[in-house]
């Protein structure tokens, strides 16, 4: 990947085991008297694609806020327990932009800031202090060729990004993610706003990406977790059922009669 | 099968009725504003010309023009936009994009809020103690402006931040999760989307203190002063104090000159109003989402 500005991820000197990218202990998640996460153990590996399935209200978006620490920005978003990004906790970030440099977010809805489709993507980078152009452009063109974008709007970059259309909005979110290199991708239910063929060259490239970046997915559609995770752990009601290999997961090696019936299409 | 039956009549008969009702009420609010306008562009024009503009008022006020009153005016709205516009903008700044929503934050959303309410003799009378007494600005342009800035304070601050909460939260928080700090935000995100909406309200806001009479009264506008103010030192004449005073002070002032000065301060006032609303569609010409 692009070589630019972010942290490395090796920086983390007390990194508790280096093939985990994420510990979270215990964590729950309330919205006032409002429990929206409850007492979730589990890991993600380096390089791995970690799906998140489960029906609505189950917590996962929840889940990948508290993940970089969004839960500052939403007033009531209460947080405890533990997550570890490469073995460094969350909380013990003084510098929070700096840990949020290090993790790319994707939401359901598109946001096309209203400036050019290049300054969206050059955004990231010229945060983290990148001016020169000559840089910025290669950072841009080769994360818009990431997110199968690059081709329909190579030729009109100036143009307003919140202009395109809903689709490629979403692909001009996920190139912006992408542009800060992230060592920790969370996609929140990418897809919702993109039309399958589209769905399915992102999933390619999230296949690609894998070998650089560790990806958690959170998806409605429990076919395209059995297409991409390596893992996945089910979401019910705040609580996380079960996590477990995905090709496990759907050969029915579930341990929780719940999870079976989700995967199945019995309920959700 | 088609057929009106008597509750469709009704249901129409209503719809006729309170249309006819909200369209009367309208005329009934426009009416005073075009006879006021009607009257006083009647009787004032025949004063109008650019000599009344251009010259100084002679005879005892009683004849001549309104130059002084005209500049002074400029002057003092001028100064006091000068004066409120970044103290305005970083006040709605800090309660926009800073504050957290705790009761202090609260309290002072209330508290401008209600300041917007306070009478503007009071606020004349503020000015008189802090401006021209405590300050020792004297009876000058800058006390009267400072004392004109206090006043538009609170609905500049407001009109400001409500152009900033205009800018969708899911802007801000799509730059916040790429590690902006909140400065970043602003100053990529949050105030070139409000930049024109903030000068729009700034502007029409300002204008309003052109009319205003109580607070430049005791704090820098001047009876009579046939010359120009040199400096923010100097005291000034003032459209609407001499209104005031041709009106009600002095003997013998032929009928026309009153209007014809409130022709020229209304005209005054509804060209920066046309300005602002220049501005309000260009903006949203160039709106961008």
């Amino acid at each position: 990947m692009v070589e630019h500005g972010a942290e490395n991820a090796s920086t983390g000197e007390n990194r508790a085991n280096p093939t985990r990218m994420l510990e979270v202990r215990n964590l729950s998640i309330s919205y006032g008297s409002k429990s929206a996460l409850r007492d979730v153990t589990l890991d993600v590996r380096e390089n791995e694609i970690f799906g998140i399935i489960g029906p609505a209200n189950s917590g996962k978006t929840s889940f990948l806020r508290a993940l970089n620490r969004m839960d500052v920005f939403t007033p009531g978003m209460n947080v405890e327990g533990e997550v570890l990004v490469s073995g460094k906790d969350v909380r013990s970030w003084r510098n929070l932009y700096a840990l949020r440099r290090r993790i790319g977010v994707v939401f359901p809805l598109p946001v096309g800031l209203p400036m050019s489709v290049y300054d969206n993507v050059a955004l990231a980078p010229r945060l983290s202090g990148i001016k020169k152009k000559a840089v910025l452009d290669v950072i841009v063109e080769k994360c818009l060729q990431r997110a199968a974008l690059w081709d329909e709007v190579k030729d009109r970059l100036h143009s307003l990004g919140s202009l395109l259309s809903g689709g490629q909005q979403q692909r001009l979110t996920i190139a912006r993610a992408l542009s800060q290199d992230p060592d920790l991708l969370l996609l929140d239910e990418f897809s919702i706003a993109v039309d399958p063929v589209t769905t399915m060259r992102i999933e390619d490239i999230l296949k690609e990406l894998r070998k650089e970046t560790t990806i958690v997915l959170v998806t409605n559609l429990v076919q395209q977790a059995r297409r991409l995770a390596d893992r996945t752990a089910f979401f019910l009601m705040g609580e996380c059922v079960e996590v477990a290999e995905t090709e496990d997961l759907f050969a029915g090696g579930v341990q929780d009669q719940r999870t079976r019936e989700y995967v199945e299409g019995r309920f959700g | 099968m088609f057929e009106a039956t008597e509750i469709n009549m009704r249901h129409r008969r209503t719809e006729v009725l309170f249309r006819l009702l909200f369209g009367m009420m309208t005329i009934l609010l426009i009416l005073p504003v075009a006879l006021i306008l009607g009257i006083l562009i009647y009787k004032g024009a025949p004063v109008l010309s650019l000599d009344f503009l251009l010259s100084e008022p002679t005879n005892g006020m009683t004849a001549g023009g309104i130059f002084p009153a005209l500049v002074g005016t400029i002057w003092l709205v001028a100064v006091a936009l000068i004066a409120s516009l970044p103290v305005g903008v970083a006040a709605a700044l800090y309660l926009s994009e800073y504050a957290p929503n705790n009761w202090l934050t609260r309290a002072i959303n209330l508290a401008i809020i209600n300041l917007a309410g306070v009478p503007s003799i009071v606020h004349a009378l503020f000015g008189v103690g802090a401006f021209v007494l405590f300050f020792k600005f004297g009876t000058s342009i800058l006390a009267a402006s400072l004392t004109l800035a206090i006043m538009t304070l609170p609905v500049v601050i407001v009109s400001t931040r409500e152009a900033m909460q205009a800018v969708p939260q899911a802007f801000r928080e799509a730059c916040w999760n790429m590690g902006a700090t909140r400065w970043q935000t602003i100053r990529r995100v949050v105030l070139p989307n409000s930049i024109s909406g903030i000068l729009t309200g700034v502007i029409l806001e300002v204008s309003r203190t052109v009319g205003e009479t109580a607070p430049i009264m005791f704090t820098g506008a001047a009876f009579f002063l046939p010359f120009l103010p040199q400096s923010v030192f100097d005291q000034t004449m003032a459209m609407s104090l001499h209104l005031f005073v041709i009106s009600t002070q002095v003997p013998n002032v032929p009928e026309g000159l009153p209007y014809g000065v409130a022709l020229v301060l209304i005209a005054m006032v509804l060209s920066m109003n046309a300005i602002s609303i220049a501005f309000r569609m260009y903006l949203r010409n160039k709106k961008k989402w």
